[in-house]
């Protein structure tokens, strides 16, 4: 069968199931615009291909599928780097697909010319330029293996014009020979078993649970292991949901804004097991002063993860739930719960950190701000418990990590790595896509909303309706309160003012329904009026405390002894 | 043991790579974005044309060793790396140098270069362009002696290297140890 490049491109997209795809079309990625009427893939047409990069992460972090997204050269695949980058650091499966000046004008200055692979090769797994049209459906199914397989990440195929233009001889290859591809998924046995002598010495270990946890669907074993162990867990930025927030082991989000107990129990265990997680600097402050006293398992589907931050005592590459099987079986035939040592006084320490130092903030007087914490409690409270929340980068973020209750997997969606403003809409209508049973909030900063809010359009026209809370402190937040803690409240250009724009109004031009929040009685009927339109997409304006910061806090640089907490729990303490 | 010309900062390592566009740009760019150190760096291809071969020489001052062979290997096109220690491996390097070797000094130079096996490629009036290939330690002492005559171009192409064939025989290697 003679197809053109194009088609082959569109039919080989198929063949790996895509269902939906995020994209606008330009000059050098017509030809492909033309299948795509014809084809069942369904295409959603973004305002901004920033925005179908993040609408594609959205789709992969709750679905587990791949995202796609599709733009033309030039502007639009620079528009695409900030996604990539995004989904490189959180290690989030995606296949972008840029159009490209053809063959003979690559390397003259072509209009819309611009390097793609060269500019994208830093931020993603691995990019192809496609120079034939008969290595096309080669091409993609190797881009999906690797963005898929091993640690999943982002992926890129620049196709020239001339080239989709051109006839080819379909076929659809049942393998992909890639020589220098070949991840390890299973731990090895000798390793898996000496961490389960570890973990029978211990007597305050951690398990430091990453987002690798929710990639290699590992967290029904990650619970197994905690019920058989009985150690407590802490659940990073990226891995919020992999372990439920519900259970009494565990402990939550460690790290800059993590919770006291958390951060403090690292701090104090002679164990950390950490599982697909990778030491990143917001978790561990001062690499020096991190858990000094631990011993490390490090378990991780990528090998140089292992010893780039922190030397392992025990490296076990592998995949997350493979790894934590093999961990189950060998602690058990050392005896299992019963061979476990008695660790009452590390759970007891554990409970009296909890009792001392729980999150807390300051109810607003009468008449008083409103408090973007209490609006997330309420959120929370009123929302089914599998609602998928996405959040923006900043003080919100935060406040959501540590404020939602996150008991499912995959219900959080954030920019952790790489903490990209603007992530929140579009990954929310991703996500919504993905899962359009499900009740989807995007938590949003007023800052953050002004640099992606023009996908609310998309979500209208294609009658994706998801919610947006924004948490308008009427400032950059989180700059902010550096800039009040350790510059003197020198605030410099920090400022957004409340009513500029005006929300509600720019809710209503999207064709969304706009609502505005001042006072704390306002909060739960709002929300309620919002959970109940479920065919265009809501926005609510809510009108937060501006001066209100996130704690704790381990300054940057700063040991994680040295967390501060609210003001209100005096010094903290050890 | 100290190998000589060797700096304990600078291990060899040889990569075998997909003969594909793009490859050294891959290479070149994860050392440079990762902050990693090349000290040289030679590139050609192998006599299985699907393959090239990369010799780089690093300086792992700039990072462990093992964390750069495990962000080297998690580049697709990367398909083999060795490190070559330089005890158990044949390194050689070329040299190229144009010398100042006016009438009074022309023999001593010429006499240099006999001395290390080296050859006179090209004869001026006042200059002669001499080529050497050799172990990087060779090469070393080589352009150290020649440098008092006056260097007016020199160009090394870094080193390339493979694993020994076979070790020493036992007898053979403690002899060695005896020497070094
Ligand atoms: C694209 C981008 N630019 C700048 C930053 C730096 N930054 C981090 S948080 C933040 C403030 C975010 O403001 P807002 O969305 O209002 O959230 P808030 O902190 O007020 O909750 C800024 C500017 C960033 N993370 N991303
Ligand atoms: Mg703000």
């Amino acid at each position: 069968m003679k197809l053109t490049g194009a088609q082959a491109l569109i039919k080989s997209l198929e063949m790996e199931g895509v269902e939906v795809m995020f994209g606008l079309p330009g000059g050098a990625i017509l030809p492909v615009y033309d299948p795509i009427i014809d084809s069942p893939i369904r295409h959603i047409l973004v305002r901004h291909e920033q925005g179908a990069g993040h609408m594609a992460e959205g789709y992969a972090h709750v679905t587990g599928r791949p995202g796609v997204a599709m733009v033309t050269s030039g502007p639009a695949a620079t528009n695409v780097v900030t996604p990539l980058c995004d989904a490189y650091m959180d290690s989030i499966p995606l296949v972008c697909i840029t159009g490209q000046v053809p063959l003979s004008a690559i390397g003259s200055d072509a209009f819309q010319e611009c390097d793609t692979t060269g500019i994208t090769m830093s931020v993603t797994k691995h990019n192809w330029l496609v120079t034939d049209a008969q290595d096309i459906p080669q091409i993609i199914r190797e881009a999906f293996h690797v963005a898929t397989t091993g640690r999943p990440g982002p992926v890129l195929v620049d196709v020239p014009k001339d080239v989709s233009n051109s006839m080819m001889d379909w076929y659809w290859p049942d393998s992909v020979d890639m020589p220098g591809y070949k991840p390890t998924t299973k731990g090895h046995p000798k390793m898996i078993r000496e961490a389960a002598r570890l973990i029978g010495e211990s007597h305050r270990p951690v398990i430091y649970a990453g987002g690798g946890i929710l990639k290699a669907r590992a967290a029904e074993a990650l619970r197994e292991l905690v019920e058989l162990t009985g150690i407590p867990v802490v659940t990073t930025l990226m891995a919020r949901g992999a372990f439920p927030d519900s259970h009494e082991l565990c402990l939550g989000m460690p790290g800059m804004h993590g919770n006291y107990t958390a951060v403090t129990a690292m701090q104090r265990a002679d164990l950390l097991i950490a599982l697909g997680s990778r030491f990143d600097d917001r978790v561990t402050g001062k690499v020096d002063a991190f858990a000094p006293d631990a011993r490390i398992i490090h378990a991780d589907i990528d090998p140089a993860e292992l010893g780039k931050v922190r030397k392992p005592d025990v490296p076990i590459v592998g995949d997350c739930r493979l790894v934590i099987e093999e961990l189950v079986r060998a602690v058990q035939a050392l005896g299992g719960r019963e061979a476990q040592p008695d660790r009452t006084a590390w759970i007891a320490q554990i409970r009296d950190w909890q009792r001392r130092y729980p999150l807390t903030y300051e109810q607003s007087q009468d008449g008083g701000p409103l408090k973007p914490q209490f609006v997330l409690e309420t959120l929370r409270d009123n929302t089914p418990a599998d609602t998928i929340v996405a959040a923006g980068v900043g003080q919100h973020q935060m406040w959501t990590s540590q404020y939602w209750r996150f008991d499912h997997p995959y219900t959080w969606v954030n920019s952790g790595g790489l903490g990209t403003m603007g992530f929140a809409v579009p990954a929310a209508i991703g996500a919504k896509v993905g899962k359009p049973d499900r009740m989807v909030w995007a938590v949003d900063g007023d800052g953050c909303f002004q640099m992606t809010a023009q996908e609310l359009v998309t979500a209208r026209s294609e009658r994706i309706p998801i919610k947006v809370a924004i948490l308008n402190n009427a400032y950059l937040g989180m700059v902010r309160q550096w800039q009040e803690m350790f510059y003197e409240e020198r605030y410099s250009e920090v400022y957004l003012s409340p009513d500029l724009p005006d929300y509600v109004k720019w809710a209503e031009a999207m064709g969304c329904v706009g609502f505005r929040v001042e006072t704390p009685e306002d909060v739960l009927p709002t929300i309620e009026k919002a959970n109940e339109i479920d065919d265009v997409p809501v926005v609510i304006d809510f009108r937060t405390d501006s001066g209100e910061k996130v704690y704790p806090m381990v300054p940057a640089g700063a040991s994680n002894d040295d967390i501060v907490v609210d003001p209100t729990q005096g010094e903290g303490g050890h | 043991m100290t190998v000589p010309g060797i700096s304990a900062r600078h291990h060899t390592l040889s990569v075998l790579v997909e003969n594909k566009a793009g490859v050294l740009a891959r290479v070149a760019g994860l050392f440079s974005r990762r902050g990693y150190n090349i000290y040289s760096l030679a590139v050609a291809p192998t006599d299985d044309e699907r393959f090239s071969r990369i010799t780089i020489v690093v300086d792992v001052e700039s990072a462990p060793l093992e964390q750069i062979t495990k962000q080297l290997f998690k580049l697709v096109n990367v398909v083999k790396i060795s490190e070559l220690d330089p005890a158990d491996s044949v390194e050689r390097e070329l040299l190229l140098c144009t010398v100042r070797a006016e009438a009074a000094v022309r023999s001593q130079v010429i006499e240099l270069v006999n001395i290390f096996e080296g050859r006179i490629l090209n004869v001026g009036h006042e200059e002669l362009t001499v080529s050497l290939d050799g172990t990087p330690q060779k090469i070393d002492d080589f352009e150290a002696l020649l440098r008092p005559y006056g260097i007016v171009e020199l160009q090394r192409t870094g080193r390339v290297a493979l694993p020994r064939l076979e070790r020493q025989a036992p007898r053979l290697r403690s002899l060695k140890g005896k020497a070094g």
